[in-house]
């Protein structure tokens, strides 16, 4: 058991760490507003600049311009672009969950069009998966392709919690092209340009106010056969590998929600709350629980660096996470008060986005079912719509609503 | 980067496994509520698979591991609640290898036990060393400890001493004069010394009284950092014990969940109870994660043992408090009759969360770390 670099970790440590003692200048701030376009040029202008040096797409393969290691290395350069207080690359998306889909079911003519434009944030990418009503149950999207006779598609409908859909180029899409089959059977894998014409982005605006996700629309949207990525009634699997994708970003990401050293320096900073017996109790639990999920997130590293793929039980971290984050603030706005919740608090900002995150990247019940039944081996909740035609689910839903 | 157990380790915890299934312990748990007796006597398996001499360097006949290793062979005494007296031996054998006491061979080969008396080191509440009270929150003033060479006079009492009753040697923790901690070695036949065995609501678990009067000893040349470190260990020993002790009752529970059908399906299959069983892993594995924290720095990082052993206990008694109500609650009514495991970790977890300052403590212990480096950088 080692918690340290090997020798060869060490030394590309060091390389990561010159690289960005030598660039860290052209860095932007690491927070600003997704609204703010100057700022999201500055940060992909950023993004170029860590391709350039290598630590953009760390994992990906190199013959797609990537570094081709290892996730450690890829959690070193986390580590050492968070000491060097930059912002990391600004298509955490892209180059996380989408890209990596494109490499293993996209087309040699697609890898070769987009993955390099992605990598150096000439062009970024949205995940257009979840719907109004189709968000823990992801296979009941309703966005609908219909094939033209040319071979073109038209694409209609609606998506939603799109992150960064203001000024992304392109977009992975998961459509229905089939409703007259069992709901995951019928559904296929597109990339859409976001300028085609009939597609239409409007911020959504959340407890803070902020608009950080969006809704976007589909009018009868035009996609040439081309963009199909995985093949035709194969999206179901291929959205599979996006969404394994993102548990490791997630996994990888959940040490940052909570920020335990604000929550303790609140606390210390605060006589009375510092000798508090209920106070030291909420902080001793909550710092307990954000402990273990940093140590465990170093074992499933330990696990990918044996080559084993951390299991659905990673979800727990992020279950952990969130409602540590979300006691987190509880405790500190409860020992500051009021003034914690003005409105430019740092306090006040995660008060309001934690409650949202309770369902980003599954639902905490989702993330229970599932881990209780490939962890555990529980069965299954009876389901209802197992082998059923889409369209015949629909419609007996729009009965059961009506009665 | 690499969180895992070794080879060794692995082939430690499933010697260990295999030493303790040759005997039905959890079946004994049940008996001796009834019939003290019928607790199998474990010292023999502990000895011929060298536990006592685990943290003991090998010069002294010892193992020369460390405590993560004691803590996998802890884990598996609680995954059968097997009465293996680590809890009152390994922290007593850490400190008496670090000053390379004249014991040591004796410890390591078995003929003799030593067992420590758990004094909780001072925090930024509570300026002094103090021991487990009688009774009530206000926890009690440690032993005097007086004299000025080798030869040392202890007076004193410590109650709820994990494994005292039969051990050879007290490894006894206690303040001078002048408030400085001391360690003493004390002949537990010697004259002054008496220890009131004693059992309560968990019959696998051996405790003490232990009176000290005018009990005469050895000085431990250990410094404040030895004696605070003992209790640290007594604290991941703990915790790596409830972890195994989570387990089992996490398998057997997921296990009648599959098996028990009610209005024609699995229980299992129910959200209501598969949360709940889902809620019993992630604080195993946030305790498991925790365990590993406390197993390494130790050596890793000794700066941060107290801050890992503390967090480890802390989520390793929370989850073993939820998962022996859950194992209740998931068998119905039967898992709350005589005849069933349920009520046996359930008994191991009323009393645990009790001992060794408590599970309590323990999450303050979290909160008084944090803020002394909060306060230190700040």
């Amino acid at each position: 058991m080692d918690l340290n670099d090997t020798p060869e970790q060490a030394r590309y440590r060091a390389r990561v760490r010159a690289w960005l003692e030598q660039h860290r200048d052209e860095a932007p701030p690491r927070a600003g507003s997704a609204e703010d376009s100057a700022y999201i040029d500055a940060r992909r202008a950023w993004q170029r600049r860590l391709a350039e040096g290598g630590l953009a797409g760390v994992t990906w393969p190199k013959e797609y311009g990537g570094q081709g290691l290892g996730p450690i290395e890829q959690v070193t350069v986390n580590q050492e672009l968070a000491a060097a207080g930059v912002p990391g690359i600004l298509d955490v998306i892209g180059i996380g969950m989408l890209g990596p889909c494109i490499i293993a079911h996209g087309s040699e003519e697609q890898k070769s069009r987009y993955l390099g434009p992605m990598l150096h944030g000439d062009e970024v990418w949205c995940q257009l998966f979840s719907e109004p009503a189709a968000g823990s149950d992801l296979a009941a999207v309703q966005t609908r392709a219909r094939q033209n006779e040319d071979g073109t598609w038209s694409l209609s409908g609606q998506k939603v919690w799109t992150t960064n859909a203001q000024f992304a180029s392109f977009g992975l899409l998961l459509a229905r092209t089939d409703p007259d089959v069992p709901k995951h059977k019928g559904l296929t894998m597109f990339i859409v340009p976001m300028d085609a014409e009939g597609v239409t982005v409007r911020g959504l605006r959340q407890i803070s106010g902020e608009a950080e996700f969006n809704e976007v629309f589909f009018d009868d949207v035009r996609l040439p056969a081309e963009n199909v990525v995985g093949g035709v009634g194969n999206g179901w699997g291929t959205a599979l590998t996006v969404l394994m994708f993102e548990r490791l970003t997630i996994g990888f990401g959940s040490e940052s929600f909570g920020s335990p050293a604000r929550l303790a320096e609140a606390v210390a900073g605060d006589e009375a709350a510092r000798a508090d017996t209920e106070v030291r109790r909420r902080l001793g639990e909550i710092i307990t629980e954000m402990t273990a999920v940093r140590f465990n997130g170093y074992r499933a590293l330990t696990q990918l660096q044996r080559g084993q793929i951390p299991g659905p039980e990673a979800g727990l971290a992020k279950v952990t996470m969130v409602n540590a984050g979300i006691a987190a603030m509880d405790l500190a706005v409860d020992v500051i008060g009021p003034e914690a919740l003005e409105a430019e608090s740092q306090w006040s900002y995660l008060t309001s986005f934690l409650p949202g995150l309770k369902s980003a990247g599954g639902t905490e019940q989702i993330l229970r079912n599932t881990i209780g039944e490939r962890v555990l081996g529980l069965p299954p909740e009876p389901r209802l719509d197992k082998g059923v035609p889409f369209s015949e689910l629909r419609a007996r839903e729009k009965e059961a609503v009506a009665s | 980067m690499n969180l895992a157990l070794s080879d060794e380790q692995e082939f430690l915890r499933e010697a260990a496994r295999g030493a303790l299934s040759r005997h039905k312990t959890v079946e004994a748990a049940r008996e001796a509520l009834e019939d003290p007796a019928k607790l199998p006597d474990l010292w023999p398996v502990a000895v011929e698979a060298g536990w006592p001499g685990l943290l003991i360097g090998e010069e002294h006949g010892g193992a020369g591991l460390d405590v993560f290793d004691a803590m996998l062979v802890a884990e598996e005494c609680g995954r059968v609640l097997a009465p293996v007296p680590l809890l009152g031996l390994v922290p007593a054998t850490a400190l008496l290898d670090a000053v390379g006491d004249e014991s040591l061979p004796a410890v390591a080969g078995g003929e003799m036990r030593p067992v420590y008396l758990p004094a909780r080191p001072p925090s930024d509440l509570e300026a002094a060393w103090t021991v487990e009270p009688e009774a009530g929150l206000r926890r009690a003033q440690a032993p005097r400890v007086s004299g000025e060479g080798e030869a040392v006079t202890v007076e004193g009492r410590v109650w709820f001493v994990p494994d005292a009753p039969g051990a050879d040697l007290l490894v006894a923790v206690g303040e001078s004069e002048d408030g400085a901690p001391v360690a003493a070695v004390i002949e537990a036949a010697g004259e002054g010394v008496s220890i009131e065995p004693v059992v309560r609501y968990d019959a696998t678990r051996s405790l003490g009284h232990v009176t000290l009067d005018g009990a005469r000893g050895r000085r431990l040349d250990v410094g404040a950092e030895e004696l605070a470190d003992a209790w640290y260990v007594a604290q991941a020993l703990i915790a790596a014990e409830s972890i195994g002790a989570v387990q089992t009752c996490l398998d057997v529970s997921v296990q009648y969940a599959k098996d028990r059908f009610t209005f024609g399906r699995a229980i299992g299959s129910y959200q209501a109870i598969k949360h709940e069983l889902t809620e019993v892993l992630r604080r195993l594995e946030n305790a498991r994660g925790l365990g590993y924290y406390a197993g390494w720095a130790r050596r890793g990082k000794p700066e941060e043992f107290p801050l890992a052993a503390s967090a480890a206990r802390s989520a390793a008694g929370h989850a073993l408090d939820f998962a022996a109500r859950s194992m209740i609650n998931v068998h119905g009514g039967i898992g709350a009759t005589w005849e069933h495991d349920a009520p046996l970790f359930f008994r191991r977890a009323q009393l645990s969360r009790r001992l060794l300052g408590g599970t309590e403590d323990a999450t303050d212990r979290v909160a008084a770390e944090t803020l002394r480096s909060a306060g230190a950088v700040a």
